[in-house]
């Protein structure tokens, strides 16, 4: 007599479910071991000593954890950035691109005054690198609000743009003239160098981490209790409404845009100013795209990417170790990155939706 | 006039991937999916076309198996958007990653290999015709046939029921599904469609345009295809136009450098990035325009309710 | 305004249609969504050749039963029968093919493809043949379209004249038509009635939903009063007085605004003196040259079929689009030019607005009804140095949730889990709250119950009578004449002269909104 009911169907919640929230990166990181250990046991490595190098062997050493956090550095400083675009909606994906400017621009100071030992160097780059990934994403918000130009595409274009100028650089210009024809800069002088925060242990973590910790706590009390962050809010869920209420519209896509922007060069004044030491033709493993999974994994939110960031490093650290003890290829933290969002994005569905059974609102519940 | 011939004999090849994607884009946003992950699924096709054409030595099973790589990926994305409701943007950069992840890894002992060239067609008599002829009636197989299918969608767009039907599900879903079409199945089948085209272009750019492998070797020409569906206004005609005018523009740098004028490599590189922003520009500006060709319903999801 | 004693012309007679056996029949149908019961054990039947309305109140059930019937959702209980044998109406397609045709209130076109594409999608035939016989359709029911136009530039009326053809290329058997005048000018009316009465002729049977009595009263045979989701009862409309539908229909009288009389001599709030503007929607109609004053004490009605400008007017008005500051002056609040202000500033210079669409403007569905104040409400003390005090906020939200009588489960509750109407009384008390004294209302009214609409307008003639300047814009003429002192109509993008609204008959408004404008022309010029 009836139509057969689907047996599950998906009801919108009317307000996001708290514990899914909480329990989504937990299946995401789940079932992103699980097929990443089928894929790798697949391509003919033995999956105990893949998940040992991934999750044992970052924690095993101080150096290890020092790296760990040296990683986890950039990830977290560039994701808390892209987080505030994310939120409303503008999707910067030019992180990369901007970590380059932001890196080339800072190394303009160490390279002129190589043997300088001005304790204002290191201050001066973070402010000039900084500035500049801000202007870099500030192109994008020029054409996007100047002439509606989608900000992906512009930011992704700038991207290939800011790897050729770096090219060009360490191969003409700022070549190191001492440096064998190798496309890079000079050695950057001690000045120039971010200290070390516990010296004389051999670990690397320096003072880009303190920086990282400062702009993750300043990020969560802006995002929490300002203004400003609800008109970002409000411009990513309900445009209508923003203008409604009178949000400016490009002011959010400034705002997103050159936070993001900044927040990138500061990760690469961090990387040129810390573990590389010179401008060099390659400087992030891709940290600003993996730090768009970090943000999202991260649930948007400034404590939520501390942990995913550090999560992402361990995958950093772990895939080294593997590549070296079980031949896992470099590309491997490309392929966990990729499942990670996947799955993220799935599983969130269970915090928007949740899944009844068809026959619940059988004829017996008539009231 | 050799470099003449070169760069507009060698722009229908040059932009035979990037119409390829934008043409499997165009269909999949006419149905009101924005689907980001062209780049990823024109790398991983990239890579399993080499590998496939490799062991093989035939270009069709590369072809074939790029597409089909391509199509598993977008079906990961098909049931990301259209089952678990994520944002298509999102969605399309999750592919996307998973995309040139899986193609780094797959191919990665096959760096710097080298495949034969596919042949090139001589359409008799025609391609004797001086300059016109070699520009346009010799080249390969895959050029005449990626017009072709260009040709063939228009005719499907405007001229069939079923492509009467993709369009008004992109332009509004809700009312779509009340006269009874599924736009699941619709939206399911459209970015199928778009996954074995966006195969066929990197099938065709790693064993035909530069048949050799390198990681990385799309370079962000599956972002210009998605850039070519707003240049040409979600028109196929003009998207058609675009991609040829790209593929000259890809080419300018190495006639430029034949022609013995010295710039900057870096410099000649960057151009086709920055022409797609400044084109970008000069066409978005126009929000009437836009607004008036763009599928209305483009980045939302729907979900029946009942 | 329509003559309920006007005799019926049937030519099916009364007794064939009570003794013929019923060509639909619904049998305690039931379905629940996760907030409400929506239809609780509904029985219902139709047969050939009548005319049966289904009257009830926003929300009484009626558009979710025609969905059941239509197969666009299925029943969670109960039995549908088609000519005595059960059926299970999957989806729309099922219905159609069994004969059921239906005109939604919002239309099933597609904008950006022609008439004939658009009836292709569920009428058989070739492109060709199908333009013929919309044609020969259009011309034997007194529709006339023209076959090959885009959709996006019809108007209304037009509209509903394909989705009516629509429906009659397949021959079917029963008509559902789901509000079909809440969007058509009074003379549109008219032709409309005519048509139906022509079907019915035919024996073709119509459910005609509505909750406007005195249209039921001509047109119908017989009324099933849905009320809370179940049947009130089935009467002869046409033996049946318009109050006592009322009284099925809402549970009680339907109440009214209190009124005094404005005495319009304040001082001019707002004055918009010749407002052209293109609209870069290529759908939308522009505005042309569009003058009006509103002075303190006065309710200003702008009238007028949706679609005709009043969307841009209202976006104009309240800072949502701007104006180049070369053309600020065309819109002054108090003598000073605003045309080019944004939102902000003009809510800061006591000019208030409420736009027609509650969900994603008015609100943001996903936020909780206090984060919901600061949209507009920021200025109030709930930020300092660019920090958001929630103690304040929460205040205002309660202040806002008491005066308006507004049912939630607190201020912590999502917009979204509140009914139209409830939202509705949040939104223009969250308004109110902001102490306006240049207030633009946009639908007041629209899809909301009547206890909450009737509350919402004494608000509004309360504001008025404590020496403020009133806009509303409104689809609903009873209404306009309800509580407004003078109005204007909206025609294409043109606005009429405003006339009193005592010194106008519903008649000529109606007229004015076909682009009449003459209809009410002040008679001593003439």
């Amino acid at each position: 007599m009836m139509t057969p009911m689907p047996a599950w169907r998906m009801v919108p919640r009317e307000q996001p479910a708290v514990k899914a929230l909480a329990a989504v990166p937990l299946v995401t990181i789940g079932l992103t071991i699980l097929c990443s250990v089928i894929l790798f046991t697949a391509l003919g490595s033995s999956p105990s000593v893949v998940l040992y190098n991934f999750f044992v062997d970052p924690f095993t050493s101080a150096y290890n954890i020092g790296e760990l956090l040296i990683k986890a550095s950039p990830l977290i400083l560039i994701a808390q950035g892209l987080a505030i675009g994310f939120r409303a909606r503008i999707w910067n994906i030019g992180a990369e691109g901007q970590l380059t400017i932001g890196a080339i621009a800072a190394s303009l100071i160490p390279i002129t005054w190589s043997r300088s030992e001005s304790a204002l160097i290191l201050p001066a780059m973070i402010l000039l690198g900084a500035t500049a990934g801000l202007a870099w994403a500030g192109i994008a918000a020029f054409f996007r609000t100047r002439y509606n130009a989608n900000e992906i595409i512009v930011t992704l274009m700038l991207n290939q743009i800011a790897f050729q100028l770096l090219y060009y650089l360490v191969t003409g210009p700022l070549r190191d003239p001492m440096g064998f024809n190798f496309p890079q800069s000079a050695p950057f002088p001690d000045a120039a160098l971010y200290p070390p925060l516990f010296s004389g242990a051999g670990v690397r973590a320096n003072l880009s981490v303190l920086i990282t910790i400062l702009v993750s706590l300043a990020a969560w009390i802006l995002v929490s209790k300002s203004f400003s962050s609800f008109r970002l809010l409000v411009g990513g869920i309900a445009p209508n409404a923003a203008r409604y209420a009178g949000f400016s519209g490009s002011r959010a896509i400034w705002i997103s845009l050159l936070v993001g922007g900044a927040a990138a060069g500061l990760a690469g004044v961090g990387e040129i100013a810390g573990p590389i030491g010179k401008l060099q033709r390659i400087l992030s493993p891709g940290y600003g795209f993996a730090a768009i999974i970090v943000a999202f994994l991260g649930g948007l939110h400034p404590l939520g990417i501390v942990m995913a960031g550090l999560f992402m490093a361990v995958i950093y650290i772990g895939s080294d170790s593997a590549m070296l003890a079980a031949d896992i290829p470099t590309s491997a933290p490309v392929v966990f990155q990729g499942f990670i969002l996947v799955f993220y994005l799935a599983a969130h569905v269970f915090v928007r939706y949740e899944f009844r059974r068809g026959s619940s609102l059988a004829p017996g519940r008539r009231t | 006039m050799d470099a003449f011939v070169f760069v507009f004999g060698g722009a229908f090849m040059t932009a035979t991937p990037l119409l390829l994607a934008a043409l499997g884009e165009l269909t999949v946003e006419k149905s009101g999916v924005l689907n980001l992950s062209v780049e990823g699924m024109m790398a991983l096709a990239a890579a399993i076309a080499f590998m496939a054409t490799y062991n093989t030595g035939s270009h069709l099973l590369g072809f074939a198996a790029g597409a089909v790589s391509a199509m598993i990926l977008s079906v990961v994305f098909a049931t990301l958007v259209l089952f678990f409701m994520a944002n298509q943007v999102a969605a399309g950069l999750a592919t996307g990653i998973l995309g040139l992840g899986l193609s780094a890894l797959l191919a990665r002992s096959y760096e710097a290999f080298t495949l034969a060239p596919l042949s090139k067609l001589d359409v008799p008599l025609l391609s004797d015709i001086p300059i016109l002829g070699p520009i346009l009636f010799h080249q390969d197989l895959v050029v005449y046939l990626t017009i072709g299918i260009g040709v063939g969608l228009i005719a499907f767009f405007y001229r069939t029921r079923a492509g009467l039907i993709l369009r008004v599900v992109g332009e509004n879903p809700h009312i779509a599904h009340s006269l009874g079409f599924s736009v699941m199945k619709i939206r399911f089948r459209a970015i199928l469609f778009g996954g074995f085209m966006a195969g066929l272009a990197g099938a065709y750019a790693s064993t035909v345009l530069t048949p050799v492998w390198s990681q990385g070797m799309i370079v962000g020409r599956g972002w210009i295809a998605v850039a070519l569906v707003v240049f040409g206004t979600w028109r196929p005609l003009r998207v058609m136009m675009g991609a040829y005018f790209f593929g000259a523009a890809l080419l300018g740098e190495l006639a430029v450098q034949s022609g013995g004028i010295a710039i900057s490599s870096q410099l000649m590189t960057c151009m086709p990035y920055v022409l797609t922003i400044i084109v970008l520009a000069v066409v978005s500006r126009d929000a009437v325009r836009i607004k008036l060709n763009a599928p209305v319903s483009l980045g939302e999801n729907y979900r029946p309710i009942g | 305004m329509i003559d309920p004693a006007k005799p019926r012309n049937d030519a099916v007679g009364d007794a064939e249609r009570t003794c013929s056996p019923a060509l639909l029949e619904m049998i305690g149908i039931t379905k629940c969504y996760p907030a409400v019961v929506a239809n609780d054990g509904i029985d219902l039947q139709v047969r050939p050749g009548e005319i049966h309305a289904i009257l009830g109140e926003n929300g009484a059930g009626k558009s979710t039963l025609m969905k059941l019937i239509f197969g666009v959702a299925t029943p969670d209980g109960g039995e549908i029968r088609w000519k005595g044998q059960p059926v299970s109406m999957e989806n729309p397609a099922t219905a159609r093919s069994l004969g059921i045709g239906m005109v939604f209130q919002h239309f099933s076109l597609f904008e950006t493809v022609s008439i004939t594409e658009n009836i292709s999608l569920t009428v058989p035939g070739t492109l060709q043949d199908l333009s013929g016989r919309i044609r020969r359709m259009s011309e034997e029911f007194g529709l006339p379209i023209n076959p090959d136009a885009l959709v996006h530039n019809l108007s209304v009326g037009e509209r509903q004249r394909v989705e009516i053809i629509r429906c009659l290329l397949q021959e079917p058997e029963l008509l559902i038509l789901d509000e079909p005048t809440s969007v058509l000018p009074l003379p549109y009316v008219r032709q409309l009635f005519a048509t139906l009465r022509r079907l019915a002729e035919r024996g073709i049977a119509i459910l005609y939903i509505s909750h406007k009595l005195e249209e039921i009263r001509e047109i119908c045979h017989r009324a099933t009063i849905l009320r809370q989701g179940r049947v009130r009862g089935t009467v002869d409309p046409a033996r049946t007085s318009a109050s006592e539908l009322a009284r099925m229909m809402i549970g009680r009288e339907i109440p009214h605004a209190r009124h005094k009389r404005a005495s319009r001599s304040g001082r001019v709030h707002l004055r918009v003196a010749d407002l052209s503007y293109n609209d870069p929607d290529p759908h939308s109609v522009d505005l042309k040259q569009i003058s009006f004053e509103v002075r303190a004490g006065e309710v200003f009605g702008i009238a007028g079929v949706s679609g005709n400008g009043q969307f841009a007017l209202a976006r104009l008005l309240s800072g949502e689009e701007t104006l180049p500051a070369e053309e600020s002056g065309r819109i002054v609040l108090f003598d000073k030019p605003i045309g080019s202000m944004g939102a902000e500033d003009r809510r800061a210079r006591g000019l208030a607005f409420v736009p027609e669409e509650r969900i994603g403007r008015g609100a943001v569905p996903d936020l909780s009804l206090s984060q919901n104040v600061l949209l507009t409400g920021h200025r109030k003390g709930m930020v300092r140095r660019g920090f958001i005090r929630r103690r304040q906020r929460d205040r205002f939200a309660e202040r806002c949730i008491d005066e308006m009588d507004v049912r939630c489960a607190g201020h912590r509750a999502p917009a979204t889990s509140l009914s139209g109407g409830n939202l509705q009384k949040f939104i223009v008390g969250r308004e109110l709250l902001l102490e306006p004294t240049t207030f633009v209302v946009s639908q007041p009214t629209w899809g909301i119950d009547v206890g909450a609409a009737a509350l919402v307008r004494q608000r509004l003639v309360d504001l008025r009578d404590a020496g403020n300047a009133i806009v509303v814009i409104s689809e609903e003429l009873e209404e306009l004449f309800e509580i407004s002192d003078r109005m204007a109509v909206m025609y294409e993008g043109r606005m009429s002269v405003p006339v009193a609204t005592t010194s106008v008959r519903p008649e000529q408004v109606g007229q004015m909104m076909i682009g009449h404008f003459d209809a009410a022309a002040p008679r001593q010029t003439a």
